[in-house]
């Protein structure tokens, strides 16, 4: 194992909300699969996965072939069969929705064809034959991993340096639990790592442990892949109180130790995706009165709707059109949130103050960038919130790559694994001497 | 009796060599088209070699004909479509000099991929000439198209040479005479017998045979205008059954052949293959090759990748190297009836934790074999009376869960005995059940 997690972690208490299908249920969703030509469900997938030949490959029985199919397209595909948004992808798109008729259950099939290649320990990949050249890649998250395993099978040498103590980015330390829990993540990694070859160096800091320097210095290619950085505040008063806290560092903690979540009480501020995942983490993990404040209305919010419906089916409530004003607290303990409803225009309207009560708070507002970090390298293209990447992931300056959340602001893991698995294809025309 | 255990599955695949040689047809695999629709022109044929198939038997050649409007018909049965289909359409209608530039542009592209032409004409001068043009395009071998079950035998030729094996052999001797590369004789299955049929082509030199053509048939009958299908203006015809239907008919003809103790000649089988366990099976009871068209009119060129790689996955699995490592390897047990142990004994048996409750075993026992299914009052999982159940997997068969009910088989304590053993007086069958005295 690249990696030891905690037994008791907070994330063990939930259940799979969308359980894996049993080999009699899958056969019979596969042959329910039109084999669709050109298929928009294909089209749907970022990573292009030929979804209708895996399904019909789990429905002549050929389910090593079917795996073979989606990790050739999207090595991370166990896991993003597990966290894909598929209602607004794949699933999203079948044909049969148009008949009125339910979709095929891309997902659950997936997540069939993948966890049998895992229980089976089918080896599909081999490294290339050496090519004597170096890649370095910082971070690693789905979109490092992606881009590694792909520059293994061209034969490049490849190192992945990743400040914190746990490989496998988001999909470990991010994931809602209900989708997939940490061990299934690292034991991925791991898996991905089965091709041999592939160095993470935990605990090395960029900038700090090894710099940017030298890295362009040592390697033939490198590989930015370090995603968003710590939570986003508000800036009003009362953050200093116990009990409020980011979003991404709550799950994280959830997913990779024991947690309290003392009082009864759980408010979540934000309307994104982030947001949907820790109003349900909260009812999980044991607090039974959660309040999802959005300055938004209910159709305008960022997050998807099959996530939101879903929360309010677990109950969860809404302030919509409400604005925080600062956090109210007792003895260093924060009690609630001083809010303002909002016009349709998001101004204020006078004499709306109210406070919802909370002993904790989660604040899923956005996430730093990290583009300062890469301020003293010239040549890298970017705008105020990502870094500007073209089709092989490639950032403007030569031997410099990019992918993931840095890159796309912010998307989803299959997003990610695409663009590190493109960056490699860029990075290995590149280093035989193609264009960059 | 150990029980029957499948060997675990390796992790990692040995890539099995599946060159295919079919009376000295020599393919990089065993999956070809069939004669038909889908190897009507170089262009789909390139496509198809694309995807990965080894061979393609080119729509027949012979005087190019003209086609009907309609030409197929589909079988569809509980919400499946197309689990048979029928034609009405003929052999070639484009000119024989674009066939044979094709062939030469195909062969020339794809040196390695095996291209057989098939062919009907009905003189002997035709049969040289046809031979000669076929040879000259760099065909790797012939296919006489001995089984077209419509339209063509009404002129004298199809299957109206294949149902009378002296013309069967007559016709072969010909060509055998002209030709210079292998040649397979096509079989239709309209025939009470196929192993005269083979044996006709043997006798007239083949190199080898494919078999089944499709079956004559009549698809069905538009209800609302009282006409066949499918309909051509007011009228129809009967045409050439085939797809996933056909197959057990087409299994039968070729095992027939295969282990007629004087055949031994390649087969190439042909007949509702779908996919790689219906090819594997194929491979089992002595085919050297398969033909595919149905399912390729219905789902297109690319369902070979899963063939491949399902066959060789299978393969591998049980650590066959090559072909012939499969190939009839199913064959000896094709017995006859009276050499069956007859006491040999099954029950079936009810995972009551797989079990939904439809009952559809207890119906289909009750009404259609040995009632010894039955309800339980308060439990939705009904019993079966292993006294009275005869083992004959009817409930099995109409089971909707897969794995839910299973044949056990049962040690009655009595040494296996045939049935002419009994006869003879040598073997001691255990007592029937399910009679009902």
């Amino acid at each position: 194992m690249t990696n030891q997690l905690p037994k008791a972690r907070a994330e063990s208490v939930f259940e799979d909300y969308k359980p894996a299908l049993t080999a009699a249920q899958a056969t019979v969703e596969a042959n329910r699969c039109l084999f669709c030509l050109d298929a928009p469900c294909i089209t749907a997938c970022p990573t292009g996965i030929d979804i209708p030949q895996f399904i019909r490959k789990i429905a002549t029985g050929n389910v090593r072939g079917s795996a073979k199919t989606i990790f050739d397209s999207n090595i991370l595909g166990m896991s993003c069969a597990r966290v894909c948004p598929v209602e607004v992808l794949c699933v999203g798109d079948c044909v049969y929705n148009r008949m009125g008729q339910a979709p095929i259950q891309i997902g659950k099939l997936q997540r069939y064809a993948t966890d049998t290649a895992f229980d089976n320990g089918y080896e599909f990949y081999e490294a290339g034959a050496p090519t004597g050249k170096k890649v370095a890649l910082i971070g690693a998250g789905p979109a490092s991993l992606a881009c590694a395993h792909r520059l293994r099978r061209f034969g490049h040498e490849v190192i992945i340096f990743e400040k914190r103590p746990v490989v496998g980015g988001l999909n470990t330390t991010g994931v809602a639990p209900y989708k997939m829990k940490a061990d299934r993540s690292v034991e991925e990694v791991d898996w991905v790592l089965s091709i041999g070859g592939i160095d993470i160096k935990n605990g090395v800091e960029i900038g700090k442990d090894i710099s940017l320097a030298d890295l362009e210095r040592d390697f033939d290619a490198v590989f930015i892949g370090i995603g968003l950085g710590p939570d986003n505040h508000l800036g009003v008063a009362g953050e200093d109180l116990a009990g409020v806290e980011g979003a991404v560092a709550f799950i994280e903690r959830m997913k990779l130790g024991p947690i309290s979540v003392p009082g009864g009480r759980g408010v979540v501020i934000g309307g994104g995706n982030t947001a949907l995942d820790a109003v349900r983490e909260l009812l999980g993990v044991g607090v039974p009165d959660v309040t999802m404040i959005y300055r938004g209305t209910e159709p305008g919010m960022t997050g998807y709707e099959h996530e939101w419906k879903a929360g309010k089916v677990e109950g969860v409530k809404a302030s919509w059109q409400t604005q925080p004003l600062e956090y109210v607290g007792e003895h260093g303990q924060v009690t609630g949130v001083r809010c303002i409803k909002l016009d349709d225009k998001k101004k204020p309207i006078a004499n709306t103050e109210f406070v919802v009560p909370a002993d904790t708070v989660l604040v899923a507002i956005g996430q730093a960038k990290l583009l300062s970090d890469l301020a003293s390298l010239d040549g890298i293209r970017r705008d105020r919130s990502r870094v500007l990447i073209d089709a092989d992931g490639f950032t403007g300056r030569p031997k410099w790559y990019a992918g993931g959340d840095l890159a796309n602001g912010g998307k989803e893991v299959v997003n990610a694994v695409a663009e590190g698995r493109d960056a490699a294809i860029g990075i290995h025309s590149f280093l035989s001497g193609g264009v960059a | 009796m150990t029980a029957f255990v499948l060997p675990p599955l390796k992790k990692k695949l040995t890539q099995p060599d599946l060159t295919s040689n079919t009376g000295g047809i020599i393919s990089p695999n065993p999956f070809w088209l069939a004669s038909a629709p889908p190897a009507n022109s170089g262009d789909q044929i390139k496509r198809a070699f694309d995807h990965g198939w080894g061979g393609a038997v080119w729509k027949t050649l012979g005087q190019p004909i003209q086609n009907v409007s309609s030409r197929f018909g589909g079988l569809h049965f509980r919400g499946t479509r197309a689990i048979g289909f029928n034609n009405i359409e003929l052999i070639t209608d484009r000119p024989l000099e674009t066939n044979f530039r094709e062939i030469l542009e195909v062969k020339k592209q794809y040196p390695k991929h095996a291209v057989i032409v098939s062919l009907m004409v009905e003189t002997e001068a035709e049969w040289k000439d046809i031979i000669a043009r076929s040879i000259d395009a760099g065909a790797d071998g012939l296919e006489l198209n001995f089984g077209c079950p419509h339209g063509m035998c009404e002129r004298g030729m199809g299957s109206a040479v294949g149902q009378e094996p002296k013309a069967n052999e007559r016709i072969t001797s010909w060509v055998m005479k002209y030709s210079t590369i292998p040649v397979l004789v096509k079989l239709t299955p309209n025939v009470d017998d196929i192993v005269p049929n083979g044996m006709a082509a043997k006798a007239g030199g083949a190199d080898g045979v494919s078999l089944i053509n499709t079956i004559k048939s009549i698809i069905g009958v538009d209800l609302d205008r009282m006409t066949v299908e499918p309909r051509v203006g007011a009228k129809s015809s009967n045409g050439g059954y085939c797809g996933a239907a056909v197959k057990p008919i087409a299994l039968h003809m070729v095992a027939a052949l295969a282990r007629e103790k004087d055949f031994g000649l390649p087969i190439s089988g042909i007949g509702g293959i779908s996919n790689w366990r219906d090819a594997a099976e194929f491979l089992a009871l002595g085919s050297s090759s398969v033909q595919v068209c149905t399912e390729v009119m219905l789902r297109g060129y690319r369902i070979v990748e899963d063939m491949i790689e399902g066959l060789s996955t299978f393969m591998s699995d049980r650590g066959m190297t090559k072909l012939d490592d499969l190939i009839g390897k199913a064959v000896p047990t094709y017995s006859e009836w009276g050499d069956l142990d007859m006491n040999y004994e099954t029950v079936a048996k009810i995972d009551a934790d797989k079990c939904i409750g439809c009952h559809l075993c207890v119906v289909a026992c009750d009404d259609g074999a040995h009632q010894c299914i039955h309800p339980v009052a308060g439990s939705h999982v009904p019993v079966i009376d292993e006294s009275e159940c005869v083992g004959c997997n009817l409930c099995q068969i109409v089971c909707p869960v897969p794995d839910c009910i299973s044949m056990v088989e049962v040690d009655n304590g009595y040494a296996p005995a045939t049935w002419n053993e009994h006869v003879a007086g040598t073997g001691t069958l255990r007592p029937k059940k399910g009679v009902h005295p």
